[in-house]
């Protein structure tokens, strides 16, 4: 499903060169369950990004779906990431005017889908993630895991191939982050792609393959041959 | 994404920050009341004059002997050159054509009227029935001169107020004869006092026929021809034919001028129509200012909004459409502010329409579009640079802050 060659990507700090990913090479098939680890700086959030279409790397080649996607313009780099890819993030990033029946719906309305069929799906969504009755509530209403489980179904309504989570449980406390774990496991049980970038060496410990980092490259991975 | 959703979206980020929103109205409220306060009162102004002038008389041509040109050529030529007069056959024969409406000769001159032991000297206009009509003059007591014959000399009179207050006083006045020259005559009206209409004091003046007139000064001759045309549009053609009968008249001379008060309304006209747009020039300065508020607002709004544009970026918005997003909301403000402002400058109009009644005051249709063109126009095009801003931010960035 997704494929990196030679992915190079150097930040400028000052006028010093910072290489956050050195000569990536990594192939990741479809529905794999995938943990990123490593120190605060090692690149791994980086990698993330890239994967998630919101940075580009300075030399390489990045393959999703087969289709080679570092040349893309800004305009099909966000169809896809509309389409294909789900994002999870430490700090949820809901939009706090907005209900979490209006979070869930943002990226259906970016897309212009009908609007029956958003409240369909939106009303789905609220009960796969058992916060029916939740929709109404503005995210400041809402405790940390219910914000992250709307997040997750915002991520998902779009019904994407590859979810992405950055540190999911890492604002949360162990019983909720618990239960997000659950929740994505289950995702990925069902034929998503999940990857999580985690500090937490007990929640990387759950994925079927492990990546560890240093220095923007990766020093471990599990992968079966 | 759909017009609506888009609506929706940048009436819900308005509604999410309020204090910066109804600033925003405010400043632009205030651009879009100004500039409609301001025309108004310039439209008012050029009302105000039109009206003076049509006070003396609508579609009005008049006609005087002689002809006013500069020619080269001997001085002498000039020597001898009288012109031919105008007469009351010359004013009986303008009568012809359809397209005007009335025709009245006058004549003016100056003699001691009497009555009783008291005496003065007033102008004196020898005018017909038609004359009333012409300069909209109304009528405080009895009639106006008859409609007979323009060649009868009736012995009949109409006075001025301040004539009839000098000569009679509080005494009955219609029926009684006063002396004005060598003649007699019989006070049949009183016109209504209407103040100083350019320069003609209505109040202090007698009419008579235009025949009798003539008799009192032994003349033959006109001082000149007031002519109402049907419409404005008919005036060139009634020039036309003014000119065309009186040469005929006067074999083949075009010894008179005609001149239209048009030609002096239009110039008050245009000049009044420049004042207003000045004004109102200057009033949309203070619409640039809104705008300007407005990209600094903005600005702030992008810098606030920074983490949502980023959110919106990684759930799949285009640049574009992040670019349409802050438009749509400078949009939205800018109508919303551009209404509050019709309704403040209404309001404002109503008042002073209200202590100064006056003044016609009377917003014209552009001055409304434009205002809401310009409010519009200074919104989006002051949220440009903002939206680009957003829709360029580094989604990375954005959204490694909390």
């Amino acid at each position: 499903m997704i494929t990196l060659e030679n992915i190079q990507r150097i930040f400028l700090v000052g006028d010093q060169k910072v290489h956050a990913l050195r000569d990536i090479n990594l192939h990741i098939n479809a529905g794999e369950y995938l943990s990123i680890m490593g120190p605060s700086g090692s690149g791994k959030s980086t990698l993330l990004n890239l994967l998630g279409l919101l940075d580009r790397p300075d030399a390489g080649r990045y393959r999703l779906d087969g289709q080679d996607v570092t040349t893309l313009s800004d305009k099909q780099q966000a169809r896809l990431r509309r389409e294909r890819i789900g994002f999870v993030f430490q700090f949820f990033h809901l939009v706090p005017r907005l209900t979490a029946a209006q979070n869930i719906e943002l990226p259906m309305m970016l897309a212009g889908l009908p609007v029956d069929e958003r409240q369909l799906r939106v009303r789905q969504a609220l009960e796969d993630m058992g916060i029916t009755d939740r929709a109404d509530h503005r995210p400041d209403q809402l405790s940390g895991g219910q914000r992250q489980r709307v997040a997750i179904a915002r991520a998902t309504v779009m019904q994407p191939g590859l979810l992405l989570a950055d540190e999911p449980t890492g604002n949360l406390d162990r019983a909720s982050g618990k239960d997000v774990v659950d929740i994505l496991e289950t995702l990925q049980r069902h034929g998503i792609t999940l990857i999580v970038v985690t500090h937490d060496p007990e929640l990387g410990e759950r994925a079927q393959r492990h990546l560890h980092m240093v220095d923007g490259a990766i020093i471990t991975d599990t992968a079966k041959p | 994404m759909k017009t609506i959703d888009i609506a929706r979206y940048s009436l819900g980020s308005l509604n999410g920050a309020r204090s910066r929103t109804a600033l925003m109205l405010l400043a632009m409220s205030i651009g879009v009341a100004s500039v409609l306060v301001l025309t108004s009162l310039g439209e008012a102004a050029r009302r105000y004059v039109s009206g003076e002038f049509a006070s003396l008389g609508t579609n009005l041509v008049i006609v005087l002997p002689g002809r006013t040109e500069t020619a080269g050529g001997e001085p002498s030529m000039l020597i001898g050159d009288t012109p031919r007069a105008l007469t009351l056959g010359d004013a009986q024969a303008l009568l012809r054509s359809s397209l005007i409406r009335h025709v009245a000769p006058l004549n003016i001159g100056s003699a001691p009227v009497s009555y009783g032991g008291l005496e003065r000297d007033i102008p004196i206009w020898g005018s017909t029935a038609e004359l009333l009509e012409i300069r909209h003059w109304k009528m405080g007591l009895g009639r106006f001169l008859p409609k007979t014959e323009w060649d009868r000399a009736s012995p009949v009179c109409v006075l001025g107020q301040k004539v009839r207050k000098e000569l009679f006083g509080n005494q009955p006045v219609l029926g009684e004869w006063v002396r004005i020259g060598d003649r007699r005559f019989r006070v049949i009206g009183i016109l209504e006092s209407a103040g100083e209409s350019l320069g003609v004091a209505v109040e202090d003046m007698v009419i008579v026929p235009v025949a009798s007139i003539q008799r009192l000064f032994n003349t033959s001759s006109l001082f000149r021809i007031l002519v109402e045309a049907r419409s404005r549009e008919a005036i060139p053609r009634v020039i036309e034919h003014i000119t065309h009968t009186i040469r005929e008249r006067h074999q083949g001379e075009e010894d008179i001028t005609v001149i239209t008060q048009d030609a002096v309304l239009a110039t008050f006209d245009n000049i009044l129509q420049a004042l207003t747009l000045t004004v109102a020039g200057i009033a949309a300065i203070s619409l640039g200012v809104a705008g300007i508020l407005i990209m600094n607002v903005m600005l702030v709004a992008v810098a606030q909004r920074t983490t949502e544009i980023g959110l919106l970026k990684a759930l799949g918005a285009p640049e574009q459409q992040i670019v349409n997003l802050f438009l749509a909301e400078a949009a939205l403000l800018s109508l919303l502010g551009a209404g509050l402002g019709l309704v403040i400058g209404q309001v404002g109009n109503g008042l002073i329409g209200y202590f100064y009644p006056d003044l016609p005051m009377g917003t014209p249709l552009w001055a409304f579009a434009a205002a809401i063109g310009v409010a519009l126009g200074t919104g989006l095009l002051f949220s440009l640079l903002p939206a680009r801003r957003a829709a360029r931010l580094d989604p990375v960035q954005a959204l490694a802050r909390r």
